[in-house]
């Protein structure tokens, strides 16, 4: 892990990644920490990882492997039984914030449960300003390198 | 008996009135019809509270298609789930304000087997036990039918679905959406053998999918990365072609590898095929040739039953409506997760 760089508002954590299974251990250290309200934004390219993160912070915020993780890019929304609900939503096919009012968006992001949000910079406009932002970056066919943003340096941290 | 389905679960808001459980009279899906006119707006493809504002517009269309009058309509089925929670309540309730006014049966449905009974309501003559395949943008199942309503879980995908696969795909080769059936008219101009693309999971036992390797691995192939990064311009026609060729091949290739291994697992006698997917031909070539050499009748639904649409809805609805008239109630919920085996 390399040294936190802080400004005042933001702390940011770097990590390299060598394997999918690395990458699910980091999404469920970063679950772990998550509470109700809580709103996580995945930035990456397709095949970068999000998915699989994803799959991490599900196990870190409680789900049981029976929960089962999946991409949901046609479905929209996928909701897992975790310590509170978890919202997997998917903006792929979302192109217009209009789209995002359909699917119910506030609802989820205001509501009972930790959203998780692939794709995240269609929403960039309505993302509440506590998110924590998670970028991905294909380093190569196995290695992605994952920057987590946290928006206020006073909360938990526990990457 | 005449049964009126509803669907509402995702992207689509969709009404049929299908006769004795086969006979499809009329088949509305609103992204298929030039609502424009009629509506005063074009409904986008993702239009879960669309579903409001075209939902009876749909059904009175399903039924002016079909000849009848609400009131010749003996029976009202609509998906509780899987999908979109606050898409599948539009269609639930307005389901139930419709059976409740007219004093009507209503039966609730599952998207997932609504799609295998397409299957079973284009091919009559279906034998038991089936492996039933369900192939989608949203979906990647595969159970065993014991017979109509009774189902057992085998495996799904653990990633992506293998129509989002083709999706994707079809994104990274710089194909119009929708791109399934893109890929499939690229896919006839390359060779399939030019790349050996990873099949995923089947190596192991499972019957469980994985797409998301795949998906990786045409990434790698078409845009590189770091020194080899290069642009999808530079890909020349006849490479392009033979990536959506050789993509398809090894994403086809598992569905039927698994499908005719839980065939011979479970001894069935047909193979039971649907949603979206199930209208690539190859698929169905590649079904086709294997299920001869193993002596099992593979069925596909009818083309404009393997996507999204109420005629299954409806079909299912009668189906486990006639053969226990218990499965009609007003008392159940919309199901985002809406199991299979309930």
């Amino acid at each position: 892990m390399e040294t936190p760089r802080s400004d005042n508002t933001s702390v940011c954590r770097t990590q390299v990644t060598h394997s999918p299974s690395e990458t699910v251990e980091l999404g469920k250290a970063l679950g772990e920490c998550l509470t109700v309200g809580d709103v996580v934004a995945l930035y990456g390219e397709l095949g970068s990882g999000k998915t699989t993160l994803t799959k991490g912070l599900a196990a870190g915020l409680g789900a049981g492997r029976q929960e089962g993780v999946r991409s949901p890019t046609f479905v929209l929304l996928n909701l897992y039984k975790g310590r509170f609900p978890i919202y997997h939503i998917d903006l792929y096919r979302v192109h217009t914030l209009d789209r995002l009012h359909d699917i119910g968006f506030e609802e989820y992001a205001f509501g009972d449960g930790v959203m998780v949000i692939e794709w995240a910079e269609k929403a960039e406009q309505v993302l509440p300003e506590k998110a924590i932002r998670v970028r991905l970056k294909t380093i190569n066919e196995s290695s992605r390198e994952i920057r987590v943003e946290f928006p206020d340096k006073n909360r938990r941290i526990c990457l | 008996m005449f049964a009126l389905g509803i669907e509402t679960s995702c992207d689509e808001t969709a009404a049929a009135v299908v006769r004795d459980g086969r006979e499809i009279l009329s088949n509305v899906i609103a992204s298929q019809l030039d609502l424009h006119a009629e509506y005063g707006g074009v409904v986008p493809e993702l239009a879960c509270r669309k579903h409001i504002q075209v939902i009876d517009g749909i059904v009175e269309r399903a039924l002016a298609e079909s000849g009848l009058g609400l009131a010749e309509i003996d029976l009202i089925s609509v998906v509780r789930g899987p999908g979109l929670i606050g898409a599948l309540l539009i269609g639930v309730n307005y389901a139930k304000g419709l059976a409740w006014g007219q004093g009507l049966p209503l039966v609730p449905v599952n998207h997932v087997e609504a799609h295998v009974y397409g299957s079973a309501m284009s091919n009559p003559q279906m034998e038991f036990p089936a492996v039933g395949l369900v192939a989608s943008g949203g979906h990647t199942s595969l159970f065993v039918i014991e017979n109509l309503g009774k189902y057992r879980r085998l495996g799904e995908t653990t990633d992506d679905a293998v129509g989002e696969s083709f999706d994707k795909v079809a994104s990274l080769l710089g194909l119009p959406y929708v791109g399934g059936p893109e890929v499939e008219k690229l896919a006839l101009k390359g060779d399939p053998n030019v790349i050996r693309f990873p099949r995923g999971l089947t190596k192991k036992r499972s019957y469980n999918f994985s797409y998301s390797g795949l998906k990786t691995a045409v990434l790698y192939h078409v845009k590189g990365y770091g020194k080899t990064k290069r642009d999808r311009d530079r890909i020349s026609e006849k490479e392009r072609a033979d990536v959506a060729a050789s993509f398809q091949e090894a994403a086809l290739d598992v569905l039927v590898q698994k499908a005719v291994r839980a065939a011979e697992e479970f001894r069935a006698r047909s193979i039971a095929v649907g949603g979206g997917v199930a209208a690539n031909r190859r698929l169905r070539e590649l079904f086709h040739g294997c299920a001869a050499k193993l002596g099992v009748a593979v069925h596909f639904p009818a083309p404009e039953l393997c996507t999204d649409n109420a005629a299954m809805v409806a079909g299912l609805g009668h189906r486990l409506y006639t053969k226990d008239a218990s499965a009609a109630t007003y008392d159940f919920d919309a199901e985002a997760n809406a199991d299979f085996f309930q």
